[in-house]
């Protein structure tokens, strides 16, 4: 997918005008919390697995070599194939370089958060395939020609009406020709229509939840068996996955498998949880004849000898989006990139830059919701405030927000200065606001007066009038 | 008990009434109550815009101001917490003077309270002499709900208040869209979670908002002027030491009584 791009404020405005976009957001952002609320308040043992996904993944992180170099050995050993890239660039080669060996005319993909930000769909269409999205929501926006807008659900932004729309329009010229509307019979014909593609694909692609280091198995959850399809039906079986997805056992995966469905979908357990160890041998029924893993890098290992080495422990579940009340007001669309949300407020600046996504970290409040959540227990709000920091150093904040935050310092160093100021302009301030009770208007502050009033201050200050009282013996 | 006000600034430029309740409260509980003058702001807008340095400046002067108090509290679970968490990190170097700082900020740390959990959790205090004649609904602010477990100790104290009906509205736990330089920077945003926040005030039926943290109050009460919706709102310290009656924030001078 294209790089991020500083749109951030012009993308929030037609996201909270967009009425369709703010009906689906509603409709979506409360059906996740209860849920997940649901699954953890009866699951006594929640804390203690949280605690220990975090172990297990800090674990990893700092042995990781270890584990990847076993990992690739084990897949070796299956009659797998692992294939490392540094970049984005690199991943996107050497799948098309697969592709293009094995004669792909038909390419299936199963959900893979890793094909989206290394932008595989476009270098996979560019290069003369053709690309089925076989996950619903992916294949949704697919038909839109829309990146996802959640990491879990990617068309949470749509509604059922536009849904309804996109399929008429797709699967008419397939023989389809009712107006579907029912949710189920929507399903069910998507379902017809992409069966007719599993059997057709050449290559299927896949994410990987957790890559297993003791077995050198992929492991992949889904609620709809599009993955299974996917990597059963087609003749090559193609894993991308980033390089902190690495576990060290079938037993540790379990730990995550646990938290994953109940932080994603607030399910005990996902419909399909699927594990896929080296292609078809001797004797299968099925299965795919060659079976390759992308281990992708693209700036992860820079991340692990610094501040955000934390942020390696993510597991991808989208409790953090679900719990944000800036990407429930304003949708995934707006981050400009595919990773939306507080988690994709920290990696899209570490991916691509901190120079490139200026407004992400900043645009949050530090309510600190999204890290009581985190079931890995990641402290995004200080990962953001870390990449403010570095924004400030390399002098990337805006110079107004500059001005006004340097100026207003230099004086609260100052105590007597500062009591001074204040002493002449808060009673200053009290006078023009007293008849109302508030002020409607002030110079330079239309952020908060264009939709809010400023509650006047009541008089003098507490330390003008604390002096008063203590000097006249009160 | 000695203890150190941590007056915070808005309660000093915006709303003092807020810093004499928490002396009232402070000194009804058998305290001693200070105001260093060497007090400003906590640097939470230095800090949280990535302003390190003088975020590091601004802390150096509260711990020196605070030196020597058996407590130091303040009515704001946001500055607080600042206090409490932040302040130690901000000296994490391996310099001398960074160890040396680091030494007096945990210190500090240790020593820092919000009000009302320094009321109930070390004061013990359990009977409060206040009288509020309404229907209020609290909202629990971020940084006291998640950094420093503020949630009971607010509403056992108002559970001892006469006349005071404390109902619970749906998404008390939400952010207001406040969030400090976030309310100017991003007004869209912030504005649209400030409006949840109200529907879900006016849902509950309350007539009277109650919070533990400025920044919100002021927030949601400045939204609520502009759109008309007569809603009291007012810091919990204040209904506790019986100050309720004085006009809510907002409110002009003569508007005041319960609601």
């Amino acid at each position: 997918m294209h790089a991020p791009t500083n749109t951030f404020p012009q993308r929030v405005t037609v996201a909270l005008h967009d009425k369709r976009l703010q009906a689906a957001l509603n409709h979506a952002s409360g059906g996740f919390v209860a849920k997940r609320a649901a699954q953890v308040a009866a699951l006594p043992e929640y804390e203690a697995l949280r605690e220990r996904a975090r172990e297990v993944k800090e674990h990893v992180l700092a042995n990781l070599d270890t584990y990847l170099e076993r990992y690739e050995a084990e897949v070796t050993r299956q009659g797998g194939h692992v294939h490392w890239a540094s970049t984005a660039e690199e991943a996107r080669e050497i799948i098309l370089g697969i592709c293009k060996r094995v004669g792909a005319k038909t390419i299936t993909k199963g959900k893979s958060m890793v094909s989206e930000e290394i932008g595989l769909n476009d270098a996979l269409e560019a290069a003369g395939h053709k690309v089925v999205e076989t996950d619903l929501g992916e294949y949704i926006i697919q038909l839109a020609h829309e990146p996802p807008s959640h990491i879990i659900v990617p068309a949470v932004h749509k509604t059922r009406a536009q849904v309804a729309d996109l399929f008429d329009t797709a699967h008419r010229p397939l023989g389809y020709t009712k107006h579907l509307t029912e949710v189920s019979e929507m399903v069910n014909e998507a379902r017809q229509v992409l069966r007719r593609h599993y059997f057709e694909a050449d290559v299927g692609i896949t994410g990987g939840n957790f890559l297993v280091a003791e077995t050198g198995s992929s492991i992949i959850v889904t609620n709809e068996g599009n993955g299974d399809l996917t990597q059963t039906l087609a003749r090559v079986h193609i894993v991308t996955s980033g390089i902190e997805r690495v576990v060290p056992t079938l037993d540790d995966a379990t730990t995550f498998l646990r938290l994953l469905a109940r932080s994603a979908t607030g399910q005990e357990t996902e419909t399909y949880t699927t594990v896929s160890t080296g292609p078809r041998r001797e004797g299968d029924h099925d299965g795919p004849r060659e079976y390759h893993v992308v281990l992708v890098d693209n700036g992860r290992s820079k991340m692990l000898g610094g501040p955000f080495r934390e942020m390696l422990r993510c597991i991808r579940c989208g409790a953090c989006l679900n719990h944000c009340p800036v990407y429930t007001a304003v949708g995934g669309h707006a981050y400009g990139w595919v990773y939306p949300g507080p988690m994709g407020s920290v990696l899209t600046p570490l991916i691509n830059g901190i120079d490139t996504a200026y407004d992400l970290p900043n645009a949050c409040t530090l309510n600190g919701r999204c890290q009581t959540v985190c079931p890995v227990k990641i402290p995004l709000p200080g990962l953001l405030r870390e990449i403010r920091r570095q924004q400030f150093e390399r002098g990337l904040t805006h110079w107004p927000v500059k001005l006004a935050l340097q100026s207003w310092a230099w004086v609260a160093k100052r105590a007597p200065l500062y009591h001074l100021l204040m002493g002449i302009g808060i009673p200053l301030m009290h006078r023009l606001g007293r008849r109302r009770g508030v002020l409607r208007w002030l110079p330079l502050a239309a952020g908060w007066t264009d939709t809010r009033d400023l509650p006047a201050p009541q008089g003098q200050t507490f330390q003008q009038a604390w002096k008063q009282r203590k000097g006249g013996g009160s | 008990m000695r203890v150190g006000l941590f007056v915070t600034c808005l309660a000093d430029l915006m709303r003092p009434s807020v810093a004499f309740a928490a002396v009232k409260l402070l000194e009804d509980a058998g305290c001693t109550v200070e105001v260093p003058a060497a007090q400003t702001c906590c640097g939470q807008p230095a800090l949280n815009s990535g302003d390190s340095v003088d975020a590091r400046q601004i802390a150096m002067q509260v711990i020196t101001a605070f030196e020597g108090f058996d407590a130091v509290v303040g009515p704001s679970g946001s500055c607080m917490g600042t206090l409490r968490h932040d302040y130690p990190a901000l000296f994490s170097g391996t310099s001398a003077e960074d160890a040396a700082w680091r030494v007096r900020a945990e210190d500090l740390s240790r020593r820092s309270h919000e009000l009302t959990s320094f009321l109930v959790d070390v004061l013990k205090v359990s009977a409060l002499a206040a009288r509020y004649d309404g229907t209020a609904t609290y909202h629990d602010s971020c940084a006291g709900l998640r950094e420093l477990g503020i949630k009971r100790q607010p509403r056992q104290l108002l559970a001892g208040v006469q006349g005071l009906k404390l109902i619970e509205m749906e998404g008390t736990e939400e952010c207001c869209g406040f969030g400090g330089t976030f309310c100017v920077k991003y007004p869209e945003i912030s504005t649209k979670m400030v409006d949840d926040k109200i529907a879900h005030v006016q849902a509950s039926g309350a007539t009277t908002l109650l919070g533990g943290d400025l920044g919100c109050l002021l927030n949601i009460a400045g939204r609520m002027k502009r759109q008309g919706i007569a809603v009291r709102v007012l810091h919990t310290a204040e209904v506790l030491a019986g100050m309720g009656a004085a006009p809510a924030i907002g409110e002009a001078q003569g508007e005041g009584g319960t609601a």
